[in-house]
């Protein structure tokens, strides 16, 4: 059997039909979302069973202020190395209580990638050991990924950028 | 602030009586001569052992992410310089092409032997900096002074493709700002006759040297399942014996056009990581010499007038080109929409760029995947248990760089 994006969004929804979301293929990577509560189930069924995903690319947050049932979402991307296959899973949740659970104890790596997470986004990670503010000085006092957060003092009128609509 | 791990080591050794307050804490960094790069080690030391370990780092976090969130895409190629600053043409280039994935965009194939030639020469620059490094912890200065007379010649080339030396703002999304000059391919040649045998030089100073063996072999090893486990790439998987290179496994920049081996180690100690870095020299060399002996003609850029700068002689003369140089300098060209994850083989591993956009100006969201903010938390995983010299190769044979790791 190939192991190709259609295999693969296969064998995922036969095995938890009710998690998977929806599927779509930006640039050829098969991006998945999958539901909060079976998002470690899911990694951790791909991680021990045929589908090989021992590689744990990446972890990173993101804010859609717009959609309120999916402000915050993280995602993932892992990676099948015998297999050289690449997927994308994703997860949104709302803005109160924003939390997933961890994946330090399938990945190591996950550690700082979701401390990181933690500190740009404030999206907690459940079961996480050290779950401390990372890169941003820890009297911070808020999570500056955040896109409430404008890059420059807002108060500043020494510069006009309504010409050029930025 | 002594944490669960710290706390039952503590435990231990007072139960067994063997310590009357003999334990101390030794704070390795921020600025230690030895650490190469601002990051703090605080060690928990039983003698010369160390017991327990805690990183604090983001003593330069710049927050390239966030910024880039209000910076058209022709600016963010300065910020991928900051990042590994040993290596920066890799960073730069890779930056655009994960642009022109999302642009779609196909690039002529000179452009991707020129970029493969200046990423080679960059990664043979990184790796020079970090094996001469792993010399001076060692106390063999003479490498380091030789190493980096090479480098500086690589830094000369630089100059002659993009007019800078370290944080080079390499290329434009679409190829290069100009083609090579006759003066870089003097340089380039000079460089690959003259190189091999200083580096050669370089190689039986510390390759087969019994002290620099016997400080190393052993020194910070890691298996290759817990560094797949701790998402290691690059270099520093392969010296566990995993032969994973993003040149290989996703070929991009015509990189399946050249021959060449990936090296692998089996210890994944110091002297591994050391020795495949030497190696991928050697190869880098090979790559460069069938790049530039096979370097076709054609244009040195891809025709996208919406984000390779116009000739200047054009914007004087033509309206559309000086309307599209507007658009450029101002920042005012919109993307399409779309999430494109890409990735390199940076200096240290996979370097990979994550770019969400909603069809603006800016990215909506820009993350990079810095291999040394990966490596460096299995640091204390690796230096547990050994003694502070062990830490200090460990730690630059990782080639953990500040820029890099805080971003």
């Amino acid at each position: 059997m190939e192991f190709t994006n259609s295999f693969v969004l296969e064998a995922l929804s036969r095995e938890f039909p009710e998690s998977v979301i929806s599927s779509s293929e930006p640039f050829g990577m098969l991006t998945l979302e999958i539901k909060k509560e079976d998002l470690k189930k899911v990694i951790h069924h791909m991680k021990d069973s045929s589908l090989n995903y021992v590689f744990l690319t990446d972890i990173c947050g993101i804010h859609h202020p717009e959609l309120p049932e999916k402000e915050l979402g993280v995602i993932y991307h892992l990676h099948n190395l015998v297999d050289n296959h690449r997927i994308r899973l994703k997860t949104f949740m709302p803005r109160e209580n924003a939390e997933v659970d961890s994946l330090t104890d399938l990945y190591a790596g996950a550690n700082w990638m979701e401390r990181e997470t933690f500190d740009f986004f404030g999206i907690k990670f459940k079961g996480h050991p050290d779950l401390r503010i990372i890169l941003n000085d820890p009297e911070l006092g808020y999570h500056p990924m955040l896109k409430e957060y404008r890059l420059e003092d807002g108060t500043r009128t020494d510069k006009d950028d309504k010409m050029f609509g930025r | 602030m002594k944490d669960n791990a710290l706390s039952n080591i503590l435990n231990q050794y007072e139960a067994k009586e063997q310590i009357d307050g003999q334990l101390y804490t030794l704070n390795f960094g921020p600025t230690h001569p030895a650490t190469h790069g601002i990051f703090q080690n605080i060690l928990t030391m039983d003698g010369e052992k160390i017991l327990h370990s805690e990183q604090t780092v983001g003593y330069i976090h710049r927050a390239f992410e966030k910024i880039s969130e209000r910076r058209n895409f022709t600016q963010i190629t300065t910020l991928t310089d900051r990042m590994n600053y040993c290596s920066s043409p890799i960073n730069n280039l890779g930056w655009h092409m994960t642009v022109e994935k999302l642009l779609g965009v196909e690039v002529p194939k000179r452009v991707d032997y020129m970029r493969v030639i200046m990423m080679e020469l960059a990664r043979i620059a990184d790796h020079l900096v970090c094996n001469s490094v792993i010399g001076v912890d060692t106390g063999a200065l003479t490498g380091f002074t030789w190493t980096f007379q090479d480098r500086e010649k690589i830094y000369d080339m630089y100059e002659q493709v993009c007019g800078a030396r370290l944080t080079t703002n390499m290329g434009r999304i679409g190829g290069f700002e100009r083609d090579f000059t006759p003066k870089f391919y003097e340089l380039l040649r000079a460089f690959l006759k003259d190189f091999p045998t200083r580096f050669k030089d370089f190689c039986n100073i510390l390759e087969r040297n019994r002290i620099f063996m016997d400080r190393t072999i052993g020194a910070g090893a890691i298996s290759a399942e817990r560094a797949l486990n701790y998402s290691f790439a690059g270099p520093n998987l392969r010296a566990t014996g995993v032969d994973y290179d993003v040149r290989v496994a996703t070929p991009y920049s015509s990189y399946e056009d050249f021959d060449f081996i990936i090296p692998v180690g089996t210890a994944g100690d110091t002297y591994d990581r050391f020795m495949v870095r030497q190696t991928e020299v050697w190869e880098s060399l090979k790559i460069i010499q069938q790049a530039l002996d096979n370097l076709p003609e054609g244009p040195f850029h891809a025709d996208v007038p919406e984000f390779y700068l116009p000739e200047k002689a054009d914007v004087y003369t033509k309206m559309e080109a000086l309307i599209y140089h507007f658009k450029i300098v101002m920042g005012e060209t919109e993307v399409p929409k779309g999430e494109v994850y890409h990735a390199v083989e940076g200096g240290n591993g996979e370097l990979g760029f994550y770019l969400v956009s909603d069809g603006g100006r800016s990215p909506y969201r820009l993350h990079f995947r810095r291999p040394c903010f990966i490596y460096y938390q299995a640091f204390p995983e690796m230096i547990t248990g050994s003694v502070i010299s062990d830490a200090v190769v460990t730690l630059s044979s990782l080639n953990v760089i500040a820029g890099e790791l805080d971003a």
